[in-house]
């Protein structure tokens, strides 16, 4: 019933980048010359350049593309045939744009850097486009193997891009660092989808679904087996580990600083898009009927992730060491919706993650602009009296800093009144609050900046605001949407974000609804899987 | 009779070879014979998966593990020159911290391989390796190009990113190297490379390299 071409054509984007990807390497293989360092600047940035328009053009196909389906696999009789390895759906569908725009504008503002830097180098686009694969396969896994498999090929190319200054001591140790950390986290994510495999005796998440649904009416309780339980929870910490969430944080604040700033900038957008979305889809998928187990794990990182994204921010003189405590943070405020288990729980996080990227991305463009004496800086001393040397960048980082703060008029609050009143609704009142305490906290470290800015006095040779036109327009327009999203009419009011995030929400959840649980599926793997009990693997 | 007999001996016979190996690996004085023993413990095995029906799994083991494992383990074994005396010299302090562990495994072992048994379930998987009269290359097969071809391409994809890693990360361009162009090489003339030399009884080419014999 599967035929090939049926499937490619609903893995098309991922196709698409698999083999513009390599195609893109073979022309940077080709066109560079090792020893000539002007061809392989002049090729290197003609390949970031076809990088970008290739993240974007995916990224418009995607937007464009329609209905919902599964491919891969999904054959043996399961209902709805939605049992695949691969699940194109609304809500993959929302985290893939999202992923890819960021990609590609994160890349194509890291072009200055690379260029001064000498870093100009072809493979780095090659690595990007690749780490956007792995990343758009995330969301769409709907199987711990694709899942595993697709969270690998992000990983990797994201420990390469870390270390990608290779003479630089700190971008090497930052890429080791997040080498051995996610390795261990990668373990930890296979312990936990071993034992949800020994226990559910499936990978794929609808088959997951439905033994889940049988455990627990087996026992007649709400508890499920505990080793079932094992197994969430070491899935939970691995993913959680991905998206640095307390306590899984210790590699963010090393590598954000660490790594090359266009690097850092990429790491605090898409990767953190594609992580908690697979996180939501994980959760919400297979293990929907667990939800009062795991909404407890949940809120428990949420808690720890945005109190120690508060009070480590505190004391921080870099800003991208800061950036890293602030998305620590708000990686916790972005799973306190998802701890209330619902659907609008989901919808509230995806909007949250909208936000959360749109202003990142308005930061890091500033970020980049940064430099002193002709170097990149990042120190926050050197923001000191911004608003006397250069006034439009001092107001419009301010508004990004009020925003990622939550101050009520701006987009950042819209964020974290949606996410937290989606947990007030489930009845995690406590979570809510201890969400507002913390977003209280961490608003010192936000609006210390802003002080900064505007009553410090100016050093002797005080910042430049260096990059092109690109990053002025990408810095003015996130800022700009900072006030404009707010505005209660058509086309801004949240840009439409709300409504999408719904729909996407509901893709996930409304499959469960339709499907019939409790009914055995008997699969290709219990044909085929048997001969693999004796080799003894 | 023989048909029931003969794969009892062979059991045996392959899984004391494996065990005596295996011993061996550990208490030969000289390395090299070590790994040889290692080799013997690795054919000894694949026999044992022969036995249970994973031919596949057998083959594999011999083309990576002895193939290719072993003999790298050769190599670094005689190219490093480590001090296997200094290495073994702990060994009586250590020997009861190994024992008790070697132990513990060997519980291990026992629990698992008991329950596994007296799991429901068990006894028909272990009857019958290959159901269906599916050998196992093609269970394998047909799982990893065909059910998994997804993943299986995914894989590679993976494997790539981790080859331009290692070269973007440690390839390094260095002046002075002396390479090989074999089109160079090959459009050499004879007038450029051949030269003629007169040379004088009791003296040398050096300093004469160049002149044309007309001098």
């Amino acid at each position: 019933m599967d035929s090939i071409s049926a499937d490619l054509g609903v893995a098309l984007p991922e196709i698409a980048l698999a083999i513009g990807g390599m195609a893109l390497l073979m022309l940077g293989v080709f066109r560079a010359k090792r020893d000539d360092e002007p061809s392989q600047t002049a090729a290197a940035q003609l390949i970031l350049y076809l990088a970008t328009a290739l993240l974007l053009a995916v990224g418009v196909l995607v937007a464009l593309d329609g209905a919902s389906a599964g491919a891969f696999d999904c054959a043996a009789g399961k209902d709805g045939g939605r049992a695949c390895l691969f699940v194109d759906d609304t809500f993959s569908r929302f985290a893939k744009v999202l992923i890819l725009f960021a990609s590609a504008i994160m890349l194509i503002l890291g072009v200055d850097y690379m260029r001064r830097h000498q870093m100009m180098q072809f493979e780095y686009p090659v690595l990007i486009v690749f780490a956007a694969l792995g990343m758009c396969m995330m969301v769409s896994a709907n199987d711990l193997m694709s899942l595993y498999m697709g969270l690998e090929l992000q990983s990797l190319s994201l420990y390469v891009i870390a270390a990608f200054r290779r003479d630089s001591l700190r971008s090497t140790e930052a890429g080791l660092k997040y080498f051995v950390l996610g390795a261990l986290s990668s373990g930890l994510l296979l312990y936990g989808a071993s034992l949800i495999y020994g226990f559910t005796g499936s990978t794929r998440f609808d088959e997951i679904a439905t033994a889940v649904v049988k455990l627990l009416e087996a026992k007649e309780e709400t508890a499920a087996p505990i080793g079932l339980l094992f197994g969430l929870v070491f899935l939970a910490s691995g993913l959680a580990f991905k998206i640095s969430a307390a306590p899984f944080h210790m590699w963010t604040p090393d590598v954000y600083e660490g790594a090359p700033a266009p690097v850092t900038a990429f790491f605090a957008t898409a990767p953190k898009v594609a992580a908690l979305a697979l996180f939501g889809r994980t959760m919400m998928g297979p293990f929907q009927d667990m939800a009062a187990q795991w909404s407890q794990v949940i809120a428990a990182l949420a808690v720890a992730s945005m109190f120690l994204g508060a009070f480590a921010g505190i004391g921080q003189t870099n800003i991208k060491r800061l950036m890293a405590y602030s998305s620590i943070g708000h990686m916790g405020f972005a799973l306190v919706p998802l701890a209330a288990g619902t659907e609008a729980g989901v919808s509230a996080m995806l909007v949250y993650l909208v936000i959360y990227l749109a202003t990142n991305v308005g930061v890091f463009a500033f970020i980049l602009m940064m430099t002193r004496d002709g170097a990149q800086s990042a120190r926050l001393a050197d923001l000191d009296g911004l608003a006397r040397t250069s006034p439009g960048a001092a107001a419009g980082l301010a508004l990004l800093l009020f925003s990622l703060a939550g101050i009520p008029p701006l987009w950042g609050f819209m964020a974290k009144f949606a996410a937290f009143s989606a947990a007030v609704d489930a009845g995690l009142a406590w979570l809510a609050v201890a969400a507002v305490v913390s977003s209280v906290i961490s608003a010192y470290y936000y609006l210390n900046i802003i002080r900064r800015m505007y009553f410090a006095e100016p050093a002797a040779n005080p910042l430049q605001l260096g990059g092109g036109v690109l990053h002025r327009a990408t810095f003015g327009v996130v800022a700009l949407a900072m006030i404009l999203a707010v505005a209660p009419f058509q086309p801004f009011n949240g840009f439409g974000a709300e409504e999408a995030a719904s729909r996407a929400a509901k893709s996930l959840t409304e499959h469960r609804a339709t499907a019939a649980p409790a009914k055995p599926a008997p699969t290709k793997e219990a044909a085929l899987g048997a001969p693999a009990a004796p080799l003894g693997l | 009779m023989a048909a029931q007999v003969l794969p009892v001996i062979a059991f045996y016979l392959f899984a004391g070879v494996a065990i005596a190996a295996g011993f061996m690996v550990t208490v030969a004085r000289n390395p090299v014979r070590s790994v040889l023993w290692l080799i013997l413990a690795f054919f000894s095995a694949a026999g044992l998966f022969v036995l249970i029906g994973a031919e596949f799994v057998a083959m594999l083991l011999l083309i990576v593990y002895v193939g290719a494992v072993a003999v790298l383990f050769l190599f670094v074994v005689m190219m490093l020159d480590v001090d296997f005396a200094e290495l073994r010299a702990g060994m009586a302090e250590y020997l009861p911290l190994g024992a008790l562990i070697g132990i513990i495994l060997l519980i291990e072992i026992a629990f698992a391989v008991g329950v596994g048994f007296a799991s429901e379930g068990a006894k028909a998987i272990a009857v019958d390796p290959a159901p269906g009269g599916v050998e196992n290359t093609r269970a394998l097969g047909l799982l990893l190009y065909d059910d998994y071809a997804l993943l299986f391409q995914l894989a590679g994809l993976i494997l790539l990113v981790a080859m331009i890693g290692a070269i973007v990360l440690t390839l390094r361009t260095r002046d002075g190297v002396k390479k090989q162009s074999v089109v160079a090489q090959m459009h050499r003339t004879r007038e450029e490379s051949v030269a003629l030399v007169t040379v004088k009884p009791g003296e040398g080419v050096g300093g004469q390299t160049g002149t044309t014999p007309a001098e």
